[in-house]
């Protein structure tokens, strides 16, 4: 929120490119974690455990950067927990459908993919214009959808769990579990995502929309902005996101419930507020959500790792880290 | 009884208020008439206690005020009527009459309220029901409930901002009647009001306010309306205008019989390039809605020709790619971002060309370098937040900002509100140099030395329609507040039962807006 932080676009000096040092925050909380792990167990560095981390942070991250998008801009949604589960479901249905036809084999893979991909678009879309046309509060709306699509997917599953066809799920599994040069594809996919992410929030008109739409929606009309359209693309952004997490999601488990991608929407909302990006909107930070992801992975990880306390203590702590930023940002914005 | 002694207010450098001495008695119904950002509001909120002057005493009763805030100097019998109502709008009248003094121990006494309140009600002759909405009520009943509101606390001193503005010629004559009874009692009463007629009936004494000095007192019957008129915006052109020399080209833009529901009707007028257009009329008289209207921010009907040819502006983005651009009153709400910097204020509405698919903030900050030698922007900083400039600064900013997208029609809505001199004098050399440029500028200010220091021809709103139109010679002060005034209609208005000033839609069968439309009124003209 500092004027350092900001001028990492404004002046292309080294000096000025570092973040100020209330940005660091996020940064530093991470390597103190990644310290106490190391020194809590000798396995917590393993390139099995990391990965493990990894892995399973780039489902919550990709939706958190997308996220991020729609918080920047003063919107929020509460739907993509919900979103991914209904994904998932639609997804492995179709592909168990298409199977007779297509077999098992790189096209039904993709088919399954641009399934995915299109129904969180179509999600993320319905999520905007109920937001920008029907000018109903984005927090009203995405409440509404997060019931639609838990409530959708567990009568798809019909109370049960959709299950992918054992032959499908194991052509589908390297997805999740192999990788190029030894990391693994969500961790690519991921990184990707993240690295894409940043430049478009920084470099780009979309992103610079974004935060003056946020930081005062009449200044952005009046300055000519299409103020309906880019909130409209940032829940559709959102949809896709939902949609490419939920493809690296599948191969894990190979089938979705009721259950599926409980209560990620908070936790990609807590990522995003940790991370430094302002819940009322007008400041984005992407890398700032990625450390968020990561130290709420860790936390968990270090939980189970670790004998100090009890794993089921892990949402508290998480709670108290939340709190904690939010804290730290005001005191930010007021100084 | 209430009093200022030698009352200065400076809000950062800039001083306001150049040593008041003002005085209300009891029995005395005192006026202050001023043009907008002559003082008034401030004086009202000095007197109020909800603000403290910068140098100089405010004496109740010839001691100290004991109080520095609004809820103080009520407890001490000194009571404020805003503009803006202080109403809580989804409490009953009853329970807004008597919030903060509620009757009865633990339990509310909620009988012995409402039959205060309708005692209150029924001695200001209004059929208002207790229990009724405040959200509910049109404004001039809100009116009459923050009046009946102010009799509950027995002010002494009663200081009411522009009451009439909102009320019908039937009400204003309830209320005048009310303030009447206030007096016999002995309360000291301060009135504004932009209605002179009303001044010279009510008014005891009076005091003439402009740029922040008192520049005549007068007593009953000493000054006529026409002498008040000129006491208010009397005064030479100073030379902070530049010289009018400009040469009318061929027409730029013509408006046909423009609407901008529920405020403006039929407006018509013609834009010449190379000519400085003004727009007066009071707060309220739809200048602003026309010209958001103009720009595509209003859903407005009618027709607009640039060069001749019809163009439909939906929005600001179709407005720019026609060349026309709007700068807003509004500065911090509407005009800039205030927390964030410079240049992404300033390339905000033409970021495209700034490079794409990827912004060059090289180009950024060679605009942002140009954009201060140009328009002489002083910041500390280049990455400073905007909120932290001076609203000189902000100002000239905004300009660039605009500017940058090259528009030929440039609208620019109070161009100086809130500016020192010298900034002032800055941006009437850039407004006469775009004009020279051949761009054609309109220009909209409740300032009068403004507009006529400025305008090759003056547009004269009144009621949301166009009450006149001068050019040359005819351009004078006194022609100009007329128009603006109404004072030569004011029969024909009361005929038709139409207030006077300030609210212009209240006649009009859309009741549910001029309650936005005087808000917002009450708003800018405070935020002086």
């Amino acid at each position: 929120m500092s004027d350092l932080t900001r001028s990492d676009t404004t002046r292309p000096s080294l000096a000025a490119r570092l973040p100020g040092l209330s940005a660091l925050g996020p940064l530093l909380a991470l390597v103190l974690l990644v310290a106490l792990g190391a020194y809590l167990n000798d396995n917590f560095l393993s390139a099995g455990n990391v990965t493990n981390v990894l892995a399973r942070s780039a489902f919550i991250g990709m939706i958190a950067v997308g996220m991020t998008f729609v918080i920047t801009s003063g919107g929020l949604d509460l739907s993509v927990g919900s979103m991914a589960a209904f994904i998932a479901g639609v997804m492995i249905l179709a592909m168990n459908a298409l199977l007779p036809m297509m077999g098992v084999g790189l096209p039904l893979i993709l088919a399954g993919m641009a399934i995915a991909l299109g129904a969180g678009l179509l999600a993320g879309l319905g999520n905007g214009l109920l937001v920008t046309k029907a000018r109903i509060e984005p927090f009203i709306v995405t409440l509404g959808t997060m019931g639609i699509f838990r409530s959708l997917v567990t009568w798809l599953a019909d109370g049960g769990t959709i299950s992918l066809d054992f032959g499908v799920r194991q052509f589908y599994r390297p997805v999740y579990y192999s990788g190029l040069f030894g990391i693994a594809w969500p961790i690519i996919v991921f990184a990707i995502v993240a690295i894409a992410g940043q430049v478009v929030m920084r470099h780009t008109r979309f992103g610079r929309y974004c935060e003056a739409i946020g930081s005062n929606d009449k200044v952005a009309l009046y300055s000519a902005v299409n103020v309906e359209r880019i909130r409209l693309m940032t829940y559709v952004l959102l949809g896709l996101l939902v949609g490419l997490a939920t493809i690296m999601y599948v191969p894990r488990l190979g089938s979705a419930s009721g259950s599926t991608g409980m209560l990620w929407e908070l936790e990609a909302i807590a990522a995003v507020i940790i991370g430094g990006t302002a819940l009322k909107g007008g400041y984005g930070r992407v890398w700032g959500t990625v450390i968020g992801v990561l130290i709420l992975s860790l936390i968990d990880n270090i939980l189970i790792l670790a004998d100090l306390v009890s794993p089921y203590l892990n949402g508290t702590i998480q709670g108290v880290i939340i709190v904690l930023a939010v804290v730290l940002q005001r005191s930010k914005s007021s100084a | 009884m209430l009093e200022l002694v030698d009352v200065r207010k400076s809000f950062g450098p800039i001083e306001i208020l150049h040593g008041i001495d003002f005085a209300l008695h009891a029995g005395e119904v005192h006026a202050l008439i001023g043009e907008n950002g002559a003082g008034k509001s401030t004086i009202m909120k000095i007197l109020g206690g909800f603000l403290a002057p910068t140098s100089g005493a405010v004496r109740l009763d010839g001691a100290p005020a004991p109080y520095t805030t609004g809820a103080q100097a009520e407890a001490a019998g000194v009571v404020v009527i805003h503009q803006e109502f202080n109403l809580a709008p989804d409490l009953t009248v009853t329970e807004n009459i008597w919030l903060g003094r509620e009757l009865g121990g633990l339990f509310l006494d909620h009988r012995a309220m409402r039959a205060g309140a309708q005692a209150l009600l029924d001695q200001l002759d209004s059929p208002i029901r207790p229990e009724a909405r405040i959200r509910d009520l049109p404004v001039s009943d809100r009116q009459m409930v923050e009046i009946a509101k102010a009799l509950s606390r027995n002010a002494r001193v009663l200081i009411m901002d522009e009451p009439s503005a909102v009320l019908t010629h039937r009400e204003v004559e309830v209320l005048f009647r009310q303030i009447e009874r206030l007096r016999a009692q002995g309360v000291a009463l301060l009135y504004t009001s932009h209605r002179l007629e009303e001044i010279t009936r009510l008014a005891d004494r009076l005091t003439v306010l402009r740029d922040g000095a008192v520049v005549r007192r007068a007593g009953r019957g000493e000054l006529t309306e026409d002498g008040m008129a000129t006491a208010m915006v009397g005064r030479d052109l100073q030379d902070i205008y530049p010289p009018k020399r400009h040469h009318a080209g061929s027409v730029a833009l013509e408006v046909r019989g423009f609407c901008v529901p529920p405020l403006v009707r039929d407006v018509s007028f013609t834009l010449r390039r190379g000519e400085v257009l003004g727009i007066s009329g009071l707060v309220g008289s739809g200048r602003t809605e026309l010209a958001e209207g103009l720009v595509g921010l209003r859903p407005a009907t009618g027709e607009i020709l640039r060069h001749g040819v019809p163009v439909v502006l939906g929005s600001v983005r179709e407005a720019a790619a026609h060349g026309m651009a709007y700068l807003t009153e509004d500065r911090k709400e509407h005009g800039l971002l205030l927390d964030k910097n410079l240049t992404e204020n300033l390339t905000l509405s033409t970021l495209a060309r700034f490079g794409s698919p990827f912004i060059k903030a090289a180009r950024e900050e060679e605009a942002l370098t140009k954009a201060i030698g140009d328009f002489d922007i002083r910041a500390p900083r280049r990455d400073m937040k905007v909120g932290n400039l001076s609203g000189g600064n902000q100002q000239k900013l905004l300009l660039a900002k605009t500017m940058l997208g090259d528009p030929e029609v440039v609208i620019i809505d109070e161009p100086t509100r809130g500016i020192d001199v010298g900034t002032k004098s800055q941006i009437y050399a850039f407004i006469d140099a775009l004009a020279a440029e051949g761009r054609s500028v309109v220009v909209i200010s409740s300032d009068m030395p403004e507009i006529l220091g400025l305008s090759d021809r003056v547009l004269v709103m009144r009621h949301g329609r166009l009450a006149g139109e001068l050019e040359g010679a005819r351009v004078t002060e006194t022609d100009v507040v007329r128009l603006v005034m109404g004072t030569q209609e004011t029969e024909t208005e009361t005929e038709t039962g139409t207030p006077a000033t300030g609210t212009p839609a209240t006649g009009t069968p859309a009741t549910g807006t001029p309650d936005t439309a005087a808000t917002r009124a009450s708003g800018s003209a405070s935020h002086v």
